[in-house]
């Protein structure tokens, strides 16, 4: 009974984790432009699907990985530049629309590329489960927990630490006032995106052992960043992270009580719910609106 | 006379059915009409998302979901209770429409990226259900649907029928039905637009306290508007599934709730022959892109990307701010 429980658990927080991850790239890139990226999850896809390929042509992971990252972090740069940047002035649909529009375009070239087929990723650190108070974990489970918190870590660290990162903060929170005490926005809008792109290609590349991976996953996980985005409250990285987390666990937990097909519809379900009683998110800024 | 004609409101409505009445004298095949017919039964679905989107300027990710629960509810009830195909697709968009009503109270308080956000997850449970459902939907392989029998005659693209002496295919029948449609929804639509109520709902687009202050039930117009959307929606969801004579969950997905609003937008916000406009192009850009095969997919994301960034008010009124410049320039170049 409890063993089960524990299953699950260990399924909703890797996943989870997964989530949380393209959920700070949402709030990155919202904190920084205010534009909700659609092409969010599609940097998970490159993550996953340049490394798969390049181990493929021979080399080993952590070259693969890096060669991964790069190409995700240059697609996220030319996102911002050519079809972001060039639509200053837009309305937020159009926005919308222009990342879908290019998230639609880079899993066209994807297609392309790669084809339709699924293909599977090798864990980490061998395929021999470990046993936790009688749930069978997968190893890469350790990998995707560990590397995410690393990952919010490290972000920490940047935010209130470096010289960049309180760059970033000052733009997200008034962006002429920045300006006018010398920080480059334009140059803060790119390494938003590039920040984002980076992880959301991590995320893409230690949750494809567990899921496999194809040009088409991203519609589905960057909707569950969204998700957990907007579930935390948008713009707020604890937010993002809590939001990621419960969502991964409310969804482990549907699959294994009630019925897995519904799983997704959960997620969607406990969004509507919260947003019915908290229509800004679980840690959203309670702003007054302005008129 | 040109400049009153331009101004009456009605004069959009004209110029509508006469593109509507010469089209069939372009197309010569039975392909062609049921692509031009498929064209009207999107315009009148976005009409219908405009009055919402274009007008109260509330954004909604989910409305495939309305057409979806239409289309599904006219496919269940004809196929598998024998129930007649005109009442039962009015009775389905009557109970859309009180989902609508239910849902939208709450889901219309939320703002921006919120309602997108919810309307969104409202989409995606009404396709995951139907995908799921399979005894009563046949899952994600989709069910055959009747043919629209209306006063025991059964409208089918495959029959031709004798209309006043004179002989129509089935094809052609369905293209003049939906062009009523059409016609019939542009026409509510600007009845709905010019009335008080569409004036309150530009007050909310403009801002929403602002309306509010004045007096505005911001509530309950956002609520009657995305209801009557709804309705448009699964109406014309009904009407498809008629039409094409099967139907799959796909017509209920997040990808086609995305391809209506971008037939809002790229046609231009708030104008209705904008979004028809939107409509037709976005429903034969695949036809046209078919040709590309494999990248078929890249070049319509990168269309949808370069027009947007191009042209973020939409093609309509973009264009017509351009011609609008063009004469004022040769007005002045004469005085």
């Amino acid at each position: 009974m409890f063993s089960e429980f524990l299953q699950y658990l260990f399924t909703g927080i890797t996943i989870g984790a997964t989530y949380a991850l393209i959920a700070l790239g949402f709030t990155l890139i919202y904190n920084a432009s205010h534009v909700i990226n659609f092409a969010q999850g599609e940097f998970l896809m490159i993550g996953g699907m340049a490394t798969v390929s390049l181990i493929g042509l021979g080399f080993p992971l952590p070259v693969a990985m890096v060669g991964a990252i790069l190409l995700a972090a240059l697609m996220g740069i030319a996102l911002q530049r050519f079809a972001i940047a060039p639509a200053k002035q837009a309305d937020p649909v159009t926005l919308i629309i222009i990342t879908i529009g290019a998230a639609i375009f880079i899993r066209g070239i994807a297609q392309l590329v790669w084809g339709r087929g699924y293909h599977s990723m090798p864990n980490f650190s061998g395929d021999v489960p470990v046993r936790i108070g009688g749930a069978v974990v997968n190893t890469q489970t350790f990998w995707v927990v560990g590397i995410a918190a690393v990952l919010v870590a490290g972000l920490v660290f940047f935010f209130t630490k470096t010289m960049i990162g309180k760059a970033i903060l000052a733009t997200s929170m008034n962006k002429v006032a920045a300006r006018l005490v010398g920080i480059k926005t334009d140059m803060v809008l790119m390494l938003a995106f590039l920040l984002s792109a980076v992880l959301g290609s991590i995320a893409g590349i230690i949750v494809a052992p567990i899921t496999f991976t194809s040009y088409d996953i991203g519609i589905m996980l960057g909707l569950k960043g969204f998700v957990a985005a907007a579930l935390g409250g948008l713009g707020s990285g604890m937010g993002a992270i809590v939001g990621g987390l419960t969502l991964g666990i409310v969804e482990a937990m549907t699959a294994g009580y009630i019925s897995s097909d519904y799983k997704d519809a959960a997620a969607f379900g406990v969004i509507i719910l919260v947003l019915f009683f908290m229509p800004r998110g679980l840690m959203g800024a309670r702003v007054v609106e302005r008129v | 006379m040109l400049k009153s004609l331009t101004q009456h409101r009605l004069s959009g409505l004209a110029l509508l059915a006469i593109i509507i009445l010469l089209v069939p004298a372009f197309l010569n095949n039975p392909f062609q009409y049921d692509m031009a017919t498929l064209v009207l039964i999107y315009a009148t679905t976005v009409v219908g998302l405009n009055l919402l989107v274009g007008y109260a300027g509330q954004i909604s990710l989910g409305h495939a979901g309305f057409f979806g629960m239409g289309a599904y509810f006219s496919a269940v009830m004809t196929s598998r209770f024998d129930w007649s195909p005109v009442p039962t697709l009015i009775l389905g968009a009557a109970l859309v429409g009180l989902v609508a009503y239910i849902v939208g109270r709450p889901i219309l308080r939320l703002k921006g990226y919120y309602l997108g956000m919810a309307t969104l997850a409202m989409g995606f449970i009404i396709y995951i259900t139907l995908n799921n459902e399979g005894w009563l939907t046949g899952g994600p392989d989709g069910m055959p649907v009747p043919g629209l029998s209306i006063f025991g005659w059964e409208l089918s693209t495959f029959n031709t029928y004798s209309f006043l002496g004179m002989e129509i295919s089935g094809s052609l029948a369905w293209y003049w039905l939906m062009g009523v449609m059409l016609i019939l929804g542009v026409w509510i639509a600007q009845n709905l637009i010019d009335s008080p109520i569409g004036r309150a709902l530009r007050s909310v687009h403009g801002s929403e306290v602002a309306a509010s202050v004045v007096g505005v039930d911001t509530p309950k117009f956002k609520n009657l508007v995305f209801v009557v959307s709804a309705i448009y929606a699964s109406l014309m969801g009904s009407l498809y599934a008629h039409f094409q004579g099967f139907i799959t969950p796909e017509s209920a997905g997040f990808m086609e709730s995305i391809i209506f609003v971008t037939m809002v937008v790229l046609g231009g916000m708030g104008s209705t022959l904008g979004v028809i406009f939107g409509a037709a192009l976005l429903t034969l850009l695949p036809q046209l892109l078919a040709d590309f095969h494999d990248y078929e997919m890249m070049m319509f994301g990168l269309i949808l990307m370069l027009t947007m960034i191009f042209m973020p008010k939409g093609l309509l009124p973009t264009t017509q701010a351009f011609i609008r410049k063009k004469l004022h320039k040769k007005a002045e170049d004469k005085a």
